[in-house]
């Protein structure tokens, strides 16, 4: 084939749900061989406009060309776009747990893709899996091949995945945000593995993405999307030296900034807010056979934590899913049993109902998911005032009112900006608007420790960094402690002054952020690093 | 700070214009619930007839409302009037229906305002025209039951207690279905493996043999028909309350009201319930369906209301006994189908409107 003649040429495209546009009109080629990234945030149209070139959306009305080796994808017959998916072109999702189907064998879900796509008897087809599998890196693949979806680690999911997708050797795959849901160690391991997969294939992959980083990793052109147009496009060295379209430039400088107080040593004068020594959490799990009618097994959730906040610092927690670092703060807010020693303020948890109570106007919490975080059914006045009616129960009605919206305005959200601001639901907000809510809630018992678990991952990368910065302003104002739960290493770079480091329940490696992060002893902390780049 | 009390998100996303009303969950659902016209139409009509039906006695009685005889005005229904005030010979009450009353309303300066259907439940007309069960007639618009009483009027007094059965047995199932399940759910562990096992047992009881002994037992009454099925009627429920509970309670906004301190009481009222009455709602009408065909099932089978009673299993079970006369059947039957569609629309339409996929719109 001509190296000009493009493979996939799309021109025009527009994509719109009940009279909405979502996919305003955009154009790109791909060339056979290339790898393009789509970047956009959340609600861009970049999945949308990958799955209209399958025709894979529902109640959509398609309009424009798709052209793809000298046939039009969005106008031909139903039947021959079938015969087109799966071999020619291929896709592979975010989340593989709901991608793979829980009732059958990967092995048998990959032959199932070489049966009805290449006639291969079911005895080829099956050894072809096994073949696929092993060339994804996945080990043991004929043991694998058997497993069932839910036996896999995430990774070796994703891989499966991967093997399913070029079981038919695709000449296009589709790859929607194909990382998001993995650890991020492993991203770069499946990252890698489709760049190899991709040379020796020499097939053209449209990556799907939000991670400024995978792009620079992994494209050679990248078109940034917004609000469904394609507001600039280029080879990737190009656009991240010289962004011309401000949005790009919004996304290329959205990595968070460094701006908290200076650090100080662990001083006399200095009394912690939070001191743990030999912290344990440990969850109940039911035993298997006869033994289990009578007794629970144990699963170590944290494994013997030491650390302290000093007041006015962050103390970042890093760690992938599972480490128990979520445990950690959920204990740190006396919300779960723990054993070992915790001290909290002047007191500690487990002193009785009433001491507790008085703790927690100390201690206050921002999760992670703005959408769950807030009652669908309280207005904001409420949300944020809830505090307040337990803490300060002796408030009026209008004394409480002013201190909700004070501390509405000091997160950002001004009534000018939002009539009727108090009444509203936390439906009529976006999530970085929600996530501002959950602040104010916290914020307005005057807490001296602020626990953050993974409080901007939900966000989109801009929002991320305002959240950030609304966070840095905070603590430099009120002198606010802050025990900082999160995956992201830019985050721990731009919030934390003293880090620790989890891995399975064990703090692995701890100390100030410029020694953790500019120098870690522990592998497994050289590679987290090394993959946030 | 300054440039940070003006977030771009907020002003760029700018999804709140000034004129919108803010509106709650709640508020849209009905909103949702209204625009569905099937369902808001049966919710009016059924309202209409329940309305209507509460002032049964007004609109069906042997008694006047108004009557004025020998320049003196009289309130039968609400006082009855000894049958020597309109002339008669004896200290009875007076039957309004006796050609001899009616004679003496009809001379000069006397009258009487009947209801449009100028018969009670239970009156039985002795003066009628036609042998027992008489057909449809201008006196009977739906004729008259075994006994010599108007169909028309049973079947108005039929429904106010079928109707009003329902809501007192719904409102008791619905209060101790939630109770309790908000109590396993929340609590969740030893508390709701307790129950569980508790529900277990108590549902596999016979709750039918239960009722023919127990209407052996005692005196037949309203009352211990409640109490007998409200016994039982609370299970489905609590599941499914149970599960809405157990899936909230480990919500985020959950685990920050617990952050924030309050305690368990307040979380379950304040947060967990207003999040969790979805099921309930929606259930609402299918478990008034529900109680009105058991109230008339075990009517059919004698084993609910006093005799007496105006049911409308009772009708049936009449029907059933006098195939020929067709009209108390039909009209039984279209009463009970009516009023069974008119609360199943409105379910699949509360349905609708609480679905949460359809709500995001």
């Amino acid at each position: 084939m001509n190296r000009n003649t493009p493979l996939l040429e799309v021109s025009n495209l527009r994509v719109a749900f009940d009279g909405k546009e979502v996919v305003r009109g955009i154009d790109f080629t791909i060339q056979p061989g290339e790898k393009l990234a789509l970047v956009g945030e959340s609600g861009s149209g970049k999945t949308v406009t990958a799955l209209s070139l399958l025709r894979l959306v529902m109640h959509a009305r398609i309009t424009g060309t798709a052209g793809f080796l000298g046939r039009d994808l969005l106008a031909l017959p139903e039947s021959d776009l079938r015969g087109i998916r799966g071999s020619d072109i291929a896709m592979i999702f975010q989340e593989p747990m709901t991608a793979l189907n829980p009732l059958f064998t990967v092995g048998e879900q990959i032959a199932e893709v070489l049966e009805l796509k290449q006639g291969h008897s079911s005895v080829d087809a099956a050894r072809m899996a096994i073949d696929l599998l092993a060339e994804t890196g996945i080990t043991e693949a004929q043991r694998r091949a058997r497993a069932f979806p839910h036996q896999l680690s995430g990774g070796q999911r994703q891989r499966a995945m991967i093997a399913m997708a070029l079981a038919c050797k695709p000449r296009l795959l589709l790859a929607d945000e194909p990382t998001t849901a993995l650890d991020v160690t492993l991203r770069a391991q499946i990252l890698d593995l489709l760049t190899a997969l991709q040379r020796r294939n020499g097939m053209a992959v449209l990556l799907i993405t939000h991670d400024l980083n995978l792009v620079r990793r992994f494209a050679d052109r990248v078109a940034v999307m917004e609000n469904g147009c394609i507001v600039e496009q280029g080879a990737v060295t190009q656009v991240f030296a010289d962004p011309r379209h401000p949005y790009t430039r919004r996304l290329i400088d959205s990595r968070p900034e460094r701006d908290v107080p200076p650090s100080f040593p662990d001083a006399v004068g200095h009394e912690p807010l939070m001191r743990a020594q030999a912290l344990r959490v440990t969850y109940p799990v039911p035993l298997g056979g006869v033994r289990g009618w009578f007794a629970k097994g144990e699963f170590v959730a944290v494994r013997g934590a030491d650390f302290v906040i000093p007041p006015g610092q962050t103390l970042g927690v890093i760690g992938e899913s599972g480490s128990g670092k979520s445990t950690l703060a959920l204990a740190a807010l006396g919300l779960l049993p723990f054993s070992g020693a915790l001290q909290v303020a002047s007191g500690s948890w487990n002193q009785g109902a009433k001491a507790n109570k008085a703790l927690r106007q100390s201690v206050q919490v921002v999760f992670q998911d703005p959408f769950s975080s807030l009652s669908p059914r309280m207005t904001i006045e409420e949300i944020v005032g809830e505090g307040l009616r337990v803490h300060a129960p002796g408030l009026s009605t209008a004394q409480r009112q002013a201190r909700v919206l004070t501390a509405l305005e000091e997160v950002g959200l001004a009534r000018a900006q939002f009539p009727g601001l108090l009444v509203r639901y936390p439906h009529e907000f976006s999530g970085g608007q929600r996530q501002r809510i959950a602040i104010a809630r916290a914020l307005i018992v005057e807490p001296k420790l602020l626990v953050l678990d993974e409080p901007t991952s939900a966000l989109d990368v801009t929002i991320q960094k305002q959240i950030l910065q609304l966070l840095q302003a905070l603590q430099r104002e009120r002198g606010l402690s802050y025990l900082l739960i999160t995956h992201d290493v830019d985050v721990i770079r731009a919030m934390a002054h003293e880090v620790i480091v989890m891995k399975d329940g064990d703090v692995i490696e701890s100390g100030s952020v410029e020694q953790v992060l500019g120098a870690p002893h522990h592998e497994y902390t050289r590679v987290l690093v090394a993959a946030a780049g | 700070m300054s440039s940070l009390t003006s977030p771009s998100d907020a002003v760029a996303a700018g999804p709140l214009s000034a004129v919108t009303v803010s509106l709650s969950p709640s508020r849209r659902a009905w909103q949702r619930f209204r625009r569905n016209r099937l369902g808001f139409g049966s919710f009016v009509i059924f309202c209409t007839l329940f309305v209507l039906s509460l002032g049964a006695e007004l609109i069906s009685n042997d008694k006047p409302l108004v009557a004025r005889y020998d320049s003196a005005w009289y309130f039968p229904i609400l006082k009855s009037a000894p049958e020597t005030t309109f002339g008669g010979d004896f200290e009875t009450p007076t039957d309004f229906l006796d050609p001899f009353i009616r004679q003496q309303f009809a001379q000069a300066g006397n009258w009487a305002l009947y209801p449009p259907n100028p018969y009670h439940h239970s009156t039985i007309d002795y003066f009628a025209k036609a042998p027992n069960p008489a057909p449809p007639s201008a006196d009977n618009w739906l004729g008259t039951d075994d006994r010599g009483r108007d169909v028309a009027a049973r079947l108005i007094y039929g429904f106010r207690i079928s109707v009003l059965f329902a809501l007192a047995l719904t409102a008791i199932g619905t209060v101790l279905g939630v109770i309790t399940g908000a109590l396993q759910g929340f609590f969740g562990g030893k508390t709701d493996l307790a129950f569980q096992r508790f529900i277990e047992i108590w549902g596999s009881m016979p709750e039918l043999y239960l009722l023919i002994i127990f209407a052996a037992v005692f005196d037949p009454s309203i009352g211990l028909l409640l109490i007998l099925l409200s016994l039982f009627g609370w299970m489905g429920l609590s599941d499914y309350v149970r599960a809405e509970f157990l899936r909230n309670r480990q919500l985020d906004y959950v685990r920050a009201a617990r952050a924030l301190g309050l305690s368990n009481w307040q979380i379950i009222r304040r947060h967990v319930l207003p999040n969790s009455m979805t099921p309930v709602v929606t259930f609402l009408p299918f478990r008034m369906s529900g109680a009105i065909l058991a109230l008339t099932s075990l009517d059919f089978l004698g084993l609910g209301v006093p005799p007496g009673t105006p049911s409308l299993g009772e009708l049936l079970a009449q029907g059933k006994n006098n195939i020929d006369a067709w009209w108390i059947s039909l009209s039984t039957f279209s009463v009970l189908v009516i009023t069974l569609l008119l609360l199943t629309f409105m379910g699949d339409a509360l349905r609708d409107a609480l679905d949460p996929r359809k709500a995001q719109k």
